[in-house]
């Protein structure tokens, strides 16, 4: 890295110094398109998000797409159904590098308060890769544009290379994003193994509490 | 081996043909496209432009809420009503509370009626400026009426955030009442909302209707004939655009609606035109019953002290409660066999009754008046799949 105080004496001479990691990070974090995708009730508070109030063009991200070929940021904005899922892994599979996603709202998360239904996902994160998690339901615009700075930070401390270089510039991608089916009893496979693991069950009642004796 | 399979998706389907050999295009509209408000598809066939064929499909927002309220207590369905339409939590709540009401026999207190009028009406004025200004977004008048629309929301958004806590999902009405109170100064606030209402009608209609975009657009467009409408169940705005004068405040005067004074807008052609233009006019008439209704607010009690909150479990019967939503007819049924959860929990929901008829109103137009004419339906897909 560069020493901050010679940079800044050079800035006075009106040379402006950078790293090729820095400007690409800057045009990435500052120009996020997203896609024009919503699913149910969060995504009312989206449009509300990008109207004049709360005005997301504030942070270069007013250009809502509809098509995924040029969108980079998927806000999974509500409940995602069994039907639905198939179709947003497949949106997400189009869209092209680098992406992200925010999952806004408790539907996207876990499944929200449709968590018990037989028909619900219960969180985006089984199949995609989720950077962003906002809670709420719905989140507020606040809180979405919390989260995106959240995500705008993020990109920000991304190298571009050595081994913490984002997944989409290696060479070995790190999994597949399997598209679900629709199957008899859920969508199969039920989760995508690379991205999400199962949590550990454990039951509080019977299991040993960390740093108990025993007798 | 599974006792039920869904059908494969079929890749490649076999061309379909228009009578004179001519192969016909087949889109798919949706789930994810920019008009469709929500996860809703259209399967199209179109003869050059032509819509020849339109089969909705829908599903894509299926949240079991008619499950959910058979597994769970009366209140807690509460907080579900309101994600059914999203725009309009506080008449969902309204038409559970009323079924409930009717089950057990509960007299709401004067007071709590009025503030479910004023609520309600509200709810009416957000949902119809935002329907019209998505309307205009459909059209290709890009951000602009939108943004207008959204901000005028936000005025009443701000009002139910500060009565219920919540912006979109208030939770607001309980059986035998209201949940909380009027905060200090509410009043007053929401007279300065109603009072300046009527200045942006007039800028939103000075801007819209006489615009000859507009009207080339939408004049003549899924025209709905009256017969139509009420064969196929058609209620609210959409049925009125028709010209059939059929308000439910009117007709079954539910709470205190037989005390106000309003008229019931009525449109002639029943056209995306007509469609748009009653419901600016309602909202004319909803800022009437909102000034007679905040002018007449009593003191008094707002909840029924005599209503159980714990342990509710109303006498085993059937009750059906409905009222005017801002898209139509909504109706809660409900069967209690005595215990703490309904036996069927059943909504009406207005929407997908209105989207039934989508492929009388689209045949023979373009496919591109198919986007406006479902925007003139309002929908919300919460409501539509459940």
């Amino acid at each position: 890295m560069m020493d901050e105080a010679l940079k800044q004496e050079l800035r006075k001479q009106g040379i402006v110094a950078t790293t090729l990691q820095e400007l690409y990070n800057w045009g990435r974090r500052n120009s996020l398109w997203p896609l024009n995708f919503g699913l149910a009730c969060c995504a009312i508070e989206m449009i509300a998000t990008t109207m004049a109030r709360y005005d997301l063009a504030r942070f270069g991200a007013e250009v809502f797409r509809p098509s995924p070929r040029q969108a980079d940021l998927m806000i999974v904005a509500g409940t995602i159904t069994k039907k639905m899922a198939p179709q947003v892994v497949r949106l997400y599979n189009q869209m092209p590098e680098p992406k992200y996603v925010i999952a806004m709202g408790a539907c996207a998360i876990s499944g929200g308060p449709f968590k018990q239904g037989y028909n619900v996902l219960k969180g985006i994160d089984r199949y995609i890769p989720v950077d962003i998690y906002i809670p709420g339901c719905p989140p507020r615009p606040e809180a979405l544009i919390d989260g995106f700075m959240a995500l705008q930070r993020k990109i920000e401390g991304q190298t571009i290379t050595g081994e913490g270089r984002p997944d989409f510039m290696k060479d070995e991608p790190s999994c597949d994003f399997v598209v679900p089916e629709f199957a008899a009893h859920d969508l199969l496979p039920t989760s995508n193994q690379g991205v999400w693991e199962a949590p550990q069950l454990v039951n509080i009642t019977t299991a040993e509490k960390p740093g108990t004796v025993k007798a | 081996m599974s006792t039920f399979s869904a059908p494969a998706m079929e890749l490649t389907p076999k061309p379909s043909y228009a009578a004179d050999g001519a192969q016909l295009l087949e889109v798919s509209m949706g789930p994810q496209h920019p008009s469709t408000h929500g996860v809703f598809r259209m399967d199209v066939a179109l003869d050059g432009e032509t819509v020849v064929k339109l089969k909705p499909i829908f599903g894509y927002l299926h949240r079991n809420h008619e499950k959910l309220g058979e597994d769970q207590s009366y209140i807690a369905s509460m907080p579900y009503t309101d994600r059914l339409d999203y725009f309009c939590s506080m008449t969902n709540n309204w038409a559970y509370a009323l079924a409930v009401e009717k089950l057990a026999g509960i007299v709401v207190p004067e007071r709590a009626e009025y503030l479910r009028v004023i609520t309600a009406e509200l709810t009416r004025l957000q949902n119809h400026t935002s329907l019209v200004g998505f309307l205009m977004q459909d059209m290709g008048a890009s951000g602009t009426p939108l943004m207008y629309a959204f901000r005028e929301r936000e005025k009443i958004l701000d009002l139910f955030e500060s009565l219920s806590g919540a912006r979109m999902m208030c939770n607001y009405m309980r059986f035998g009442g209201c949940r909380v109170d009027l905060p200090k100064g509410w009043q007053q606030q929401a007279q300065s909302v109603v009072d300046a209402y009527p200045k942006f009608l007039d800028e939103f209609e000075a801007l819209l209707t006489s615009n000859e975009i507009l009207m080339a657009r939408t004049q003549g467009v899924g025209a709905l004939s009256s017969e139509l409408a009420i064969a196929a169940g058609i209620t609210g705005p959409m049925l009125r655009a028709s010209g059939v004068n059929y308000d439910l405040r009117k007709v079954d005067a539910y709470g205190i609606y037989d005390r106000f004074q309003f008229r019931v807008p009525l449109g002639d052609h029943g056209d995306v035109y007509d469609r748009c233009m009653v419901r600016l006019l309602e909202m004319r008439e909803s800022l009437e019953i909102l000034k007679q209704a905040l002018r007449d607010l009593p003191e008094g009690p707002i909840q029924d002290p005599k209503t159980k909150v714990r342990n509710f479990k109303p006498k085993p019967g059937e009750a059906y409660g409905r009222i005017e939503a801002p898209k139509g007819e909504l109706g809660f049924y409900l069967i209690s066999d005595g215990s703490a959860n309904p036996y069927r929990f059943r909504v009406r929901p207005p929407s997908l009754i209105n989207l039934t008829i989508l492929e009388d109103l689209c045949l023979g137009r373009n496919i591109a008046d198919v986007v406006i004419i479902l925007g003139s339906v309002d929908i919300v897909m919460g409501e539509v799949d459940r």
